[in-house]
């Protein structure tokens, strides 16, 4: 019981920046990520919606109850794959606020497809004042905009080791993580074996989970990947067949001019 | 029935609603002797295409702004979380604003190959002079507007842009704080100076559009012109301009369509800066600001310049000085091509402006700095020193009699 109290305070504080984010300007050193195979990788990459289904279970059980996701709807969980039936269960599974009562006392209601995700902190202060100071970052677009990428953060989610010796971390109560910036992290280790379990029966290990939160991650960041290369593919396509065309039209039309 | 004046309203002989509205207002005729008969120098080559590229970029920008200006909100408070909407919830949002972005940096780039060609052809020479001033008017309508749009989403760089520009403004001497503070409405961006930036931004777009309209009609009454610098002097010397430009100018724009289609579909990393993904952040300066790479150069000469103030006045003085190009330039010879002093000349004048843009993305630290100077440097003296001398310089140049007789003997 004293197990799942602690994860459930520890699951939040996802790949935060370190301490004292407002010295980003400065150069902060850290291991550099071994490259991973992402499916969502290259050109014409697209999601394993399977992952990323996986990833939002993460995302859902563990990650939520830090870090706030403000881009996105309930409603646009139907594209990684839920049912409208699913997605409806989902969003009035979670309590928004709902305006005030007759008496001005603030009420909550059962969130629809079109409420955003529920934020888990009331604002930025309350966000870091129950975080060791630093305020967890929004994960909307957090894919995009860490440096490194999905690999730095599965990395980062699978890197936290004992201290070495001599290790003082200029924010009192931060972990060790060698993927961190300075390699020292406010987040404690938000993910462990078993700690959420799977729909789709797959087993739930460290790894797995920080692969597919991260694979979820890549998809919030850019929920219209795989569309977009679908689309780029015919457009292109299109386009140099009408090249082609027009190309030979040009030539028809000057062939008596040189 | 009749009165004195309409019977000077003959209707054609063809009759018809199109003879009817012609008789009244020539939109038939005038757009055949305009864009179908209109005579065109036959040897326009590739670089002549990006006059109706902007044109087809103007429009699409038009068209996809409408669409984001609709559920775009311009408060500091909801700018951000729109902009998010637009590309999360709004269908084909995404591409929308994709196509938006992308566009803006190809406008530019269109735009400095357009100008550049104006230069190396010496197409501000007499009689082009006005076709020359109104382009030079867009560019900077087109700088305002692309700089006002990047500010809208209201994310980490666009807030730092604009406050980088304020920052500039406040180098003014004497009036700068005040001019600073006035036109921001604060003493930092904010609500006052995000409304104001999309107000510019929709005003000065559909502006664009109308000088644009005031450009091809100054185009209209000098005619192009063309790689030799050699006026037309009959139908020897020109195509009409359909079907010859038209299927020409086909092929360009396709190609130009296919590069668009590859950085929105397959590579918007290129377009969109990461950072600007974050939500605006006063209290938080991202590690390097730096702006589009359209400004980059003019970055670079504000940064190679000691004081701020001096950087502002070479950085602004660069785009003046293009205006007073058709009368610095007194050669009487237009294209580059015969000209071999102003050739190089050009040459040199396209490296130093790549290499401040290179300069302003290594924030003019250590040796760029040196190297910003040189290139600051002669992109001053290109205009100010080599145009006035460079008709002394080249003497004794023989131009061909005609564009057909200049093409039988291959030149």
């Amino acid at each position: 019981m004293r197990a799942a109290i602690l994860a459930s305070v520890a699951a939040g504080a996802l790949l935060m920046a370190a301490p004292g984010g407002a010295a980003h300007g400065q150069e902060r050193r850290h291991a550099v990520a071994t490259p991973q195979t992402w499916s969502f990788a290259g050109p014409l990459g697209r999601f394993d919606m399977a992952a990323v289904q996986r990833g939002y279970a993460v995302y859902a059980q563990v990650c939520s109850a830090c870090h706030s996701m403000n881009g996105m709807t309930y409603g646009d969980l139907a594209s990684i794959g839920l049912t409208d039936e699913q997605v409806r269960q989902i969003a009035a599974s979670q309590h928004v606020p709902g305006g005030m009562d007759a008496r001005g006392a603030p009420v909550t209601r059962p969130a629809t497809a079109a409420d955003h995700f529920r934020q888990p902190f009331a604002s930025v202060e309350a966000a870091a004042a129950a975080n060791n100071g630093t305020p967890p970052p929004d994960q909307s677009r957090l894919a995009l905009v860490y440096p490194g990428g999905p690999d730095r953060i599965y990395a980062l989610l699978t890197g936290y080791r004992p201290a070495p010796p001599g290790f003082v971390p200029t924010n009192a109560g931060a972990f060790y993580n060698p993927y961190a910036s300075n390699s020292e992290i406010t987040m404690p280790p938000p993910l462990h074996d078993g700690q959420v379990e799977y729909a789709d029966g797959t087993t739930a290990t460290t790894a797995q989970e920080a692969r597919d939160v991260t694979t979820f991650l890549a998809w919030a960041a850019q929920p219209h990947l795989a569309e977009r290369h679908r689309l780029g593919v015919q457009v292109t396509l299109y386009l140099l067949f009408l090249a082609v065309l027009a190309f030979i039209l040009k030539r028809k039309v000057w062939s008596d001019v040189h | 029935m009749t009165d004195a004046g309409s019977g000077d309203v003959t209707d054609g002989k063809g009759g018809g609603a199109a003879a009817w509205l012609d008789a009244r207002l020539p939109v038939v005729s005038g757009f055949r002797q305009e864009y179908i008969d209109y005579p065109t120098p036959r040897n326009l080559n590739g670089l002549w295409n990006f006059g109706a590229i902007l044109t087809v970029v103007l429009l699409v920008m038009l068209a996809t702004g409408i669409f984001l200006a609709v559920n775009y909100t311009p408060t500091a408070g909801g700018a951000f979380a729109s902009v998010e909407a637009i590309e999360r919830q709004l269908p084909s949002g995404w591409l929308l604003r994709s196509i938006h972005v992308t566009g803006a940096s190809l406008f530019l780039a269109a735009l400095y190959v357009h100008l550049f060609r104006g230069l190396y052809y010496g197409s501000y020479k007499r009689p082009r002079e006005v076709l020359w001033l109104t382009g030079l008017l867009l560019l900077v309508m087109v700088m305002f507007t692309a700089f006002a749009g990047y500010v809208l989403p209201w994310g980490q760089m666009s807030y730092w842009g604009a406050d980088v520009a304020g920052k500039a403004v406040d180098a003014i001497p004497a009036i700068g704080p005040w001019l600073e503070h006035f036109l921001q409405g604060g003493d930092a961006p904010g609500d006052v100076s995000l409304h104001r930036f999309f107000v510019l931004h929709f005003v000065l777009a559909f502006a664009v559009l109308g000088v644009v309209v005031l450009h091809v009609a100054a185009l209209h009454v000098t005619g192009s012109n063309n790689p030799m610098g050699v006026e037309p002097k009959g139908p020897r010397d020109t195509l009409t301009f359909h079907p010859y430009y038209t299927s020409k100018d086909a092929v360009g724009l396709i190609l130009f369509a296919l590069l668009f289609a590859v950085l929105v579909f397959f590579l918007p990393g290129l377009m969109f800066e990461a950072e600007n993904f974050r939500p605006a952040n006063p209290l938080h300066t991202p590690a390097d600001i730096e702006p589009e790479w359209y400004f980059l150069p003019f970055y670079g000469m504000l940064q190679s310049v000691p004081s701020k103030f001096g950087g502002l006045l070479a950085a602004v003085g660069s785009i003046l000085v293009l205006f007073l190009v058709p009368w610095l330039d007194t050669s009487p010879v237009r294209s580059a091509r015969y000209r071999p002093v102003y050739r190089v000349g050009m040459g040199a004048l396209v490296v130093s402006f790549i290499l401040l843009g290179l300069v302003g993305r290594h924030h003019a630290e250590g040796g760029w700095m040196i190297v910003g100077r040189v290139a600051l440097a002669y992109y001053f003296a290109h205009f100010l020193v080599l145009l006035p001398l460079s008709k002394r310089l080249e003497r004794g140049i023989i131009l061909p009699d005609s564009i057909a007789s200049g093409m039988d003997a291959g030149a």
